[in-house]
């Protein structure tokens, strides 16, 4: 099968108006699919990384051990979870939420709750402890439009699918790990683990259910979530719904919900999974500003030219310098 | 599971020790620290934003030789051209030698050895470890056949008179092989800077100013101290000097670096990085002091000198690799800079309403 | 809701995007509280203190539906003079017997009647024993053999807890509680007194508003730990969102049922609905969250011991010696009501049970039936295992040794039977308990000293058998196979009937009685292609069909239908009409888009597909729509019949207008304005004049543990609770006796949603473990801080019956509390985890730290709260275990009669003055109030 890849040139630092389906050479692709997730319903059910592993046949992930960070125990994105529940608590109101979770009259100084995060009982944040929040937010590949993982993939394994999205091919990545600190959001990893696990030493990340897609049907985690949370369709389409959305949350008092990587004008050409959050990004583990990488690449190239010229130079010195 | 934790005991300073051997889940930075607690920085209880490669010291190990390689061509072709026989030996072989530790550094650190053709699927700009591996491809048989062809004067006496022309056409191929490797040999040398800093890896995508200029100087220290070393007095004046201008500018260069990077310099200052950085400084600085005043007098001194330059090589590479992996493992360095660039107003980042 | 009803709980998510407010009331703040409008945190156990407090606000600020009230329910029935109140008796009702525990409820009843008890409607019925913590529906069968008494020395099992630890009153409790499964015996609706204006002191009405005076915003923040500016907040946002216009929701799940009082704290809930016209309404009523797919189900048809399908009662030993004496028991032949017609309903399912062995000569053997002699449910099953009087136990799908309370007692049982049959996916803890049970670590089993046979069958899941599920609103859904069950798995269904098959061929030819009941039944099913037996078969069964007559053969399609002469046979009245036309009607799917609203062709509802229960209510008593927002039912002039989008809960063609003639019984006795059909009087009971044990309004009594003494009264707990003292039961000083603040904090128990109830479905499968992979509690910095306990660290929690550990999670959504004057912690415990070594996460269970104290009526354990100690590090192992909590017991002063004596005795500490001075005078009569 000829896929675009295999053309030398398939990849480009920034995507054309066409979106990046075409800009990848595909020929009147279908509209560009993504997820929408609305993290002010969601209700950490983790019915989608449930769902996500069962389609996708994602091994378990680490080991069975309590984190101690609310109720994740996944931690973070990976390459045996490739949806992931965050759970941060927050001594913040939510816009018109009454918890009735008072000051305590008695109790003594806060405890450590031995995480590096700074909210501790008795110290997160300003509010009063009667301001309290459960955030809740399911992560995902973010499926950039300009794709830090594909293009610095030696082998081309990673590509972009007719459908505007980011996959790896299993059979033809070898691991070579580059597309691993490349992401500016720490979401595709090598898998580790014992020689007989599936798809071990290679790069794994959320496919966006390609094989559903191609049949026609929702990808497993926005099929399985009860509060539609996870909505999925076409970007332009989820991006306006996002709109209304977030119009609506400022109206009812929820002034703290924002955007997130929704914006074609990011550092990664907006993705096409994007978030409804209610704090900073980092506050869920993104990154405020992530920048796709290969941006800066072009400069890179002409320094390293320049450097590339010193050291002939340099040698060509070393020896008619010994001449004289 | 946990049962060993004792009782009473809070959470492990470090990652608890995973008895089992599997990875601990989470990232590995899941517990550490933030050096200085910054009022303003918050993160998803201390765990990284982006993820360290999965790369082993096999990298660093390739980023060191694949610079020697290059230096070295560079040095037996001038050696070549300036009849300077035994140091052109020297460098032909050290080249071909190290050519062969990067390839075979490249090949043992993929997850799917099996599969290190593949990268030869597709040329991509936007891929410098593709331009790499390609320009690597071209380099090494060309150096091969300089440094193979050092044996043909031996080869055409051994040889029983009908075979003969095999030794002379190698020794007629040696010089354009070598010149021919050597024209590749600064891509060889300079593209793994570009190859670290085209990362999300804050130390090394902060530094993309420097690293090709330091990766390059680093590779003329390394060839020019393994000439000091291997070569005669004599012939070394190029070997020396090549060190002595690579030293300069790597030591400029990493300087430029560490007072550039704001917040993210301190990685190269701390822990096993920091150790590494200052060694590096140290030996590439001595060698070059001691090549260029004692170098040509003694062959002890010379040797002294080629191998703290060697060294200092070892040095700077293993610790812009590590510095790179400890800026990934902390959110910080991902988080605050981002937040300065938007501050200053370079950028709106990835919110909006 | 959301932590373990997470797909019901788009709904919420829904009605909140039209503009709903979510109100949260929970001891935790949990997934639910996160999306919820306002969380209020409440102390586990008081939650009819909160509930009473809101009908004490609708109350003294009229904000009642009055023409409501006045018209269905019966607030202006005259109660009898005799009747007292709980504040009159210092927290008792009238007729309660301190000897026996028990009350007499005759002076309950309507003024003029002293027969007692009365039917109450299928769906009040059995809300207790519908979920055990192990939620996955028990069925059990035992074969009561009783063994000679030399057997019973109990050293059989090198075990030292045995019979012999029972006290007198707890065998006294088990013998004699058994009670009227849900129907009384028959209450007459002839010669109702009643008072239109309310203003009759003995109305119900008036007695209402003298019970709940008390319940102030002021004992609401004393007993609750609810603030009254929280506890106003709740009243106004109810009552103006209840009225002809709007109507409110009430969710609850066994965070209600699993107490001492249960049962009081949804007839509380009721008294609420009632009163703010809720009942029969679209948007209103009381959903009860069901802990799995069907347990709705496995009441209807039930598999509980003192019920038949359609909530007919077991007949009871000595007392129904005939089917006609059986009628009697249940409705009276002059009540209102379709229970008149309870000989109809045992009938048709005497007749499709025994076919044409069942003849009106032989009373359609009724005879065949089992009779009662006392309590066999769950925990009285278990203590009869320790008294070496049950052989074989099954268990389908169940995990006691880990989902029921006081764990160790269940595991201890079942080391003491002959065999032991378990059917489930996995090797759950009940079936391994034998091996690797903590009794095993303590030395209180020994493995080669277990004579119990365990027999593990492998159970085929939902996919892979076709069937249907009851969901809580009563509403069938067919499900279909999707693939043939691996290996040897066998549905449940497939396996009763082989099992059945099996014991008629040992049995053949058999010329003793007993085995007639066995031989006789109809156990033709028809069998799929795959051989396994056809659960369509069984549904129209239980659907039923003509037997003789012009339409023999065909099914029925309404349990009107149905005949008592033995010319129809259906196995659960209620059920009629799924299989209507020969047609699998719960199968059915059509998409709401292509339906009406109320979608009545998505699946099938008890009774005859009716959505809304009691639904007249939602119409005028006129049969006008009570607002045209609200309009559901209406009468249709012209038509002369009801209309609207749902199935009439009413005869369709009874006029508004309608009055019963004087001697009218039954259907016919019912009024064009008594929406309540299936109650004796037609009405909706604000006050329960019958059918209830404990009482005929909800009254606030501690949990039989608890650090606090009852501040309405000296009445410390539930007087017609169930208790067990027993030396295996040991329970902990509450309120202000001594020792009680050796277990100063009150703790609960939950599910999260990443597991399922006692983990046999989740804690082995990887992609759920890995989510909640260990036992932990959730505890408030305030809580750490004051015992030294560290986020991840590990905690001791102790209860007088066992000590369990746990990874400790320090969290802001645990909050102390200001209760009694004082600041109380409670302590957080899912129950999901268990001791064993086949599950991928193993942990201690919260269950072992419960005793077994039951509410009176459906025998229920309080598995929702009881006092604690929590400790830093890890619990003590082997036979330290048992010192160290033997050591509490000795410093808290146990004996098996702590908390055991039903009547808080006048010496007690508990009788004390209150805390805040409000303990009523015990010499007040009632007419002082008045």
């Amino acid at each position: 099968m000829k896929l675009p890849f295999d053309l030398p040139l398939n990849q480009s630092f920034e995507a054309g108006p066409e979106g990046p389906a075409v800009d990848a050479g595909w020929t009147e692709p279908p509209s560009r699919k993504g997820f929408f997730t609305d993290t002010s319903i969601c209700i950490g059910c983790k019915a989608c990384e449930v769902a996500c592993k069962e389609w996708n046949g994602v091994p378990q992930d680490g080991i069975y051990e309590l984190l101690g960070s609310s109720y994740d125990n996944t931690g973070a994105l990976g390459a045996s979870t490739w949806r992931h529940v965050a759970f941060i608590e927050q001594r913040k109101p939510l816009g018109g939420e009454q918890t009735g979770v008072a000051e305590p009259e008695a109790g003594g100084p806060p405890v450590d709750l031995g995480m590096p995060s700074f909210s501790r009982p008795g110290e997160s944040g300003q509010g009063e402890r009667s301001d309290f929040r459960w955030l809740m937010s399911s992560d995902v590949c973010k499926h950039c439009t300009d794709a830090a993982c594909l293009d610095v993939c030696p082998t081309g394994s990673l590509f972009r699918t007719e459908f505007g999205t980011v996959v790896v091919q299993d059979d033809i990545c070898n691991g070579c790990g580059y597309c691993v600190p490349a992401c500016p959001y720490g979401v595709i990893e090598r898998r580790e683990g014992e020689p007989g696990v599936k798809n071990v030493g290679i790069a794994q990340k959320c496919t966006l259910c390609y094989d559903r897609l191609g049949a026609g049907r929702t990808p497993a985690c926005a099929q399985a979530c009860p509060t539609e949370s996870i909505q999925f369709g076409d970007v332009d389409e989820l991006r306006e719904r996002a709109r209304q959305r977030i119009r609506k949350l400022h109206d009812a008092g929820v002034t703290d919900a924002r955007l997130y990587g929704a914006d074609p004008d990011d550092g990664v050409g907006g993705a096409g999974a994007f978030f409804l959050l209610l704090d900073e990004p980092e506050v869920y583990g993104l990154p405020p500003d992530p920048v796709v990488t290969t941006r800066d690449l072009p400069a890179m190239w002409k320094r390293a030219a320049v450097a590339a010229v010193g050291l002939a130079a340099t040698a060509v010195a070393a020896f008619v310098g010994g001449r004289r | 599971m946990s049962a060993d934790r004792p009782a009473g005991v809070g959470p492990a300073p470090g990652p608890a020790p995973s008895t089992n051997g599997r990875r601990r889940r989470g990232g590995g930075g899941r517990r550490e620290q933030p050096v200085v607690p910054d009022a303003k920085f918050e993160s998803y209880y201390g765990r990284p934003v982006v993820k360290a490669s999965p790369w082993k010291p096999d990298i660093p190990t390739y980023f060191f030789a694949g610079g020697l390689a290059a230096g070295s061509s560079l040095l037996g072709a001038g050696a070549d051209l300036t009849g300077r026989p035994a140091l052109r030996r020297v460098s032909r072989v050290s080249a071909l030698a190290s050519v062969g530790v990067s390839l075979y550094t490249l090949v043992h650190d993929l997850g799917r050895p099996s599969r290190a053709l593949n990268m030869l699927r597709v040329i991509k700009p936007t891929s410098p470890m593709s331009l790499g591996t390609w320009s690597l491809t071209a380099f090494g048989p060309a150096a091969g056949v300089a440094a193979v062809a050092e044996l043909a004067p031996t080869l055409e006496r051994r040889l029983p008179e009908p075979l003969r022309w095999v030794a002379r056409l190698l020794g007629r191929s040696a010089r354009p092989a070598g010149l021919a490797a050597a024209a590749v040999a600064p891509m060889v040398g300079t593209y793994t800077g570009v190859l670290i800093a085209d990362t999300a890896t804050p130390t090394w995508h902060e530094g993309q100013r420097e690293l090709p200029y330091i990766f390059a100087a680093s590779a003329a220290t390394a060839a020019g101290g393994l000439g000091m070393i291997a070569a005669p007095v004599a012939e070394a004046g190029p070997a020396r000097r090549m060190a002595a201008i690579g030293a300069a500018v790597d030591l400029a260069a990493e300087y430029r670096m560490e007072t550039s990077l704001g917040i993210v310099a301190e990685t190269l200052h701390e822990g096993r990085a920091g150790r590494l950085m200052k060694a590096s400084k140290v030996l590439t600085a001595a060698g070059a002091v001691g090549g260029i005043v004692l170098g040509r007098r003694s062959r002890i001194a010379a040797m002294a000198s080629g191998a703290a330059l060697v060294a200092g090589s070892v040095c700077t590479k293993f610790g812009i690799f590590e510095a790179g992996q400890a800026s990934a493992h902390d959110p910080r360095y991902t988080v605050v800079p981002q937040r300065q660039r938007m501050e200053r107003g370079g950028s709106h980042g990835a919110v909006s309403t | 809701m959301a932590e373990c009803h997470p797909v019901g709980f788009q709904w919420v998510t829904e009605a909140k995007e039209r503009g709903a407010r979510v109100i949260h009331v929970d001891p935790r703040f949990t997934r639910t509280s996160a999306l919820a409008d306002t969380h209020v945190p409440i102390r586990a156990g008081s939650d009819i203190a909160f509930l009473g407090a809101i009908v004490n606000y609708i109350l003294s600020n009229e904000k009642y539906f009055k023409d409501y009230v006045l018209a269905y329910t019966n607030a202006s029935h005259i109660i009898d003079e005799n009747f007292r109140d709980v504040d009159d008796l210092d927290g008792v009702f009238s007729g309660y017997d301190a000897e026996s525990g028990k009350y007499d409820p005759d002076t309950w009843s309507y003024a003029g009647m002293t027969e007692h008890a009365a039917t109450s409607g299928p769906t009040s019925h059995a809300e207790g024993e519908d979920e055990e913590q192990e939620t996955r529906q028990e069925e059990q069968q035992q074969q009561g053999r009783q063994r000679e008494q030399q057997d019973q020395d109990g050293s059989r099992h090198g075990s030292g807890v045995s019979a012999s630890g029972e006290h007198a009153e707890s065998e006294s409790s088990r013998a004699a509680a058994y009670e009227l499964g849900g129907h009384g015996a028959a209450m007459g609706a002839k010669g109702i007194r009643k008072d239109e204006t309310l203003q009759d002191p003995q109305c119900v009405f008036q007695i209402l508003r003298r019970h709940f005076a008390r319940y102030t915003p002021e004992m609401v923040q004393e007993v609750c730990g609810v603030t009254p500016e929280q506890l106003l907040d709740v009243c106004q946002a109810v009552t103006a969102n209840s009225g002809r216009d709007r109507t409110t929701a009430w969710v609850y799940s066994v965070g209600w049922t699993h107490h001492t009082v249960g049962i009081q704290y949804i007839r509380t809930a009721a008294i609420i609905q009632l009163l703010l016209g809720n009942i029969g309404r679209p948007g209103g009523g009381i959903m009860a969250l069901r802990g799995h797919a069907s347990i709705q189900g496995s009441t209807d048809i039930p598999t509980l011991y003192n019920l038949l399908p359609g909530y007919l009662p077991m007949p009871m030993a000595g007392q129904h010696h005939s089917l006609d004496a059986y009628v009697e028991g249940i409705a009276s032949p002059d009540q209102k009501g379709y229970w008149a017609n309870a000989r109809t309903y045992i009938v048709n399912l005497l007749k499709a049970w025994w076919g044409d062995a069942a003849t009106e000569e032989n009373q359609y053997c009724f005879d065949y039936l089992p009779t009662l002699t006392g309590d066999h449910g769950t925990y009285a099953t278990v203590m009869d295992m320790l008294d070496d009087k049950i052989d074989g136990y099954f268990l389908f799908g169940q995990n006691p040794a880990v989902g029921s309370a006081h764990g160790k007692m269940q595991r201890l049982g079942l080391a003491r039977l002959k065999w032991l049959v378990v059917r489930d996916f996995n090797m759950i803890e009940s079936a391994t308990f034998w091996k690797d049970s903590p009794e095993i670590e303590t030395g209180e089993l020994k493995t080669t000293d277990i004579d119990t046979e365990v027999f593990f069958l492998p159970a085929a899941a939902h996919t892979e058998k076709s069937g249907s599920f009851t969901q809580t609103q009563r509403m069938l859904q067919w499900h279909h196979k999707a693939v043939e069950p691996p290996g040897d798995c066998q549905s449940d269904l497939d396996f009763v009937f082989r099992l059945g098959q099996k014991i008629r061929q040992r049995l053949a030819g058999s010329t003793d009685d007993r085995d007639r009941p066995i031989l006789d039944l109809t156990w033709a099913y028809e069998t799929e292609a795959s051989g396994e037996v056809s659960a369509d078969s069984v549904l129209r069964e239980i659907n039923g069909e003509f037997v003789s007559g012009e339409h023999a053969g065909s099914a029925l399609a309404s349990y009107q239908q149905m005949a008592d002469d033995g010319s129809t046979a259906g196995g659960c009245w209620i059920y009629t009409g799924v299989y209507a036309d020969g047609i699998n009607q719960a199968a059915r799917r059509r998409p709401g888009s292509e339906q009406s609203w109320v979608a009545p062709e998505w699946g099938w509802a008890w009774p005859s597909n009716r959505r809304i229960l009691y639904n007249r209510a939602s119409a005028d008593p006129d049969g006008r729509p009570w607002s045209e927002r609200k309009a559901y039912l209406v009468w249709d002039e012209q038509e002369q019949k009801w209309t609207g989008p749902d199935v009439p809960d009413f005869e369709p063609t009874k006029a508004p207008s309608y009055r019963p003639d004087a001697d009218a019984t039954g259907p016919d006795a019912l009024a064009g304005d008594d929406p309540f059909v299936m109650q004796a009087d037609g009405k909706g009971w604000l006050y329960a004049p019958s059918g209830l044990l404990d009482g005929p309004l909800p009254a606030h009594y501690e949990p039989q543990e608890s650090p606090f003494s009852n501040a309405f009264y000296s009445q410390q707990s539930n007087p017609a609770r169930e208790v067990f003292p027993r030396r295996d039961n040991l329970q902990s000083p509450s309120g202000d006796e001594p020792g009680a603040d050796v277990f100063p904090y009150v703790f609960t128990t939950y599910r999260l949603t990443e597991h399922h109830t006692a983990g046999g479905m989740s804690r082995f499968q990887p992609y759920l473990s890995e989510l909640q992979p260990e036992f932990f509690c959730e505890i408030s910095p305030e809580l750490a801080a004051e015992r030294g306990l560290e986020h991840l660290g590990w905690a001791t929690i102790i209860s007088p019956r066992t000590a369990i550990e746990a990874r400790v999670i320090v969290t802001e959504r645990m909050v102390p509390l200001r209760v009694a004057g004082r600041t109380t912690h409670q302590v957080g415990l899912p129950y999901h985890w268990g001791v064993g070594q086949d599950a991928l996460v193993s942990g201690d269970s919260a269950n072992d730290l419960f005793g077994v104290t039951l509410d009176p009526n459906v025998h229920i354990q309080e598995s929702k709260v009881a006092s604690c100690d929590i400790r830093p590090g890890r619990r003590p192992r082997g036979p330290e275990l048992l010192e160290f909590v033997a050591d509490y017991q000795r410093r808290a002063g146990i004996t098996t009669d702590t908390g055991n004596s039903r009547r808080t005795p006048s010496d007690s500490p508990n009788a004390g003055p209150r805390i805040n001075g409000s303990r009523p005078r015990t010499d007040r009569s009632g007419t002082e109030e008045a």
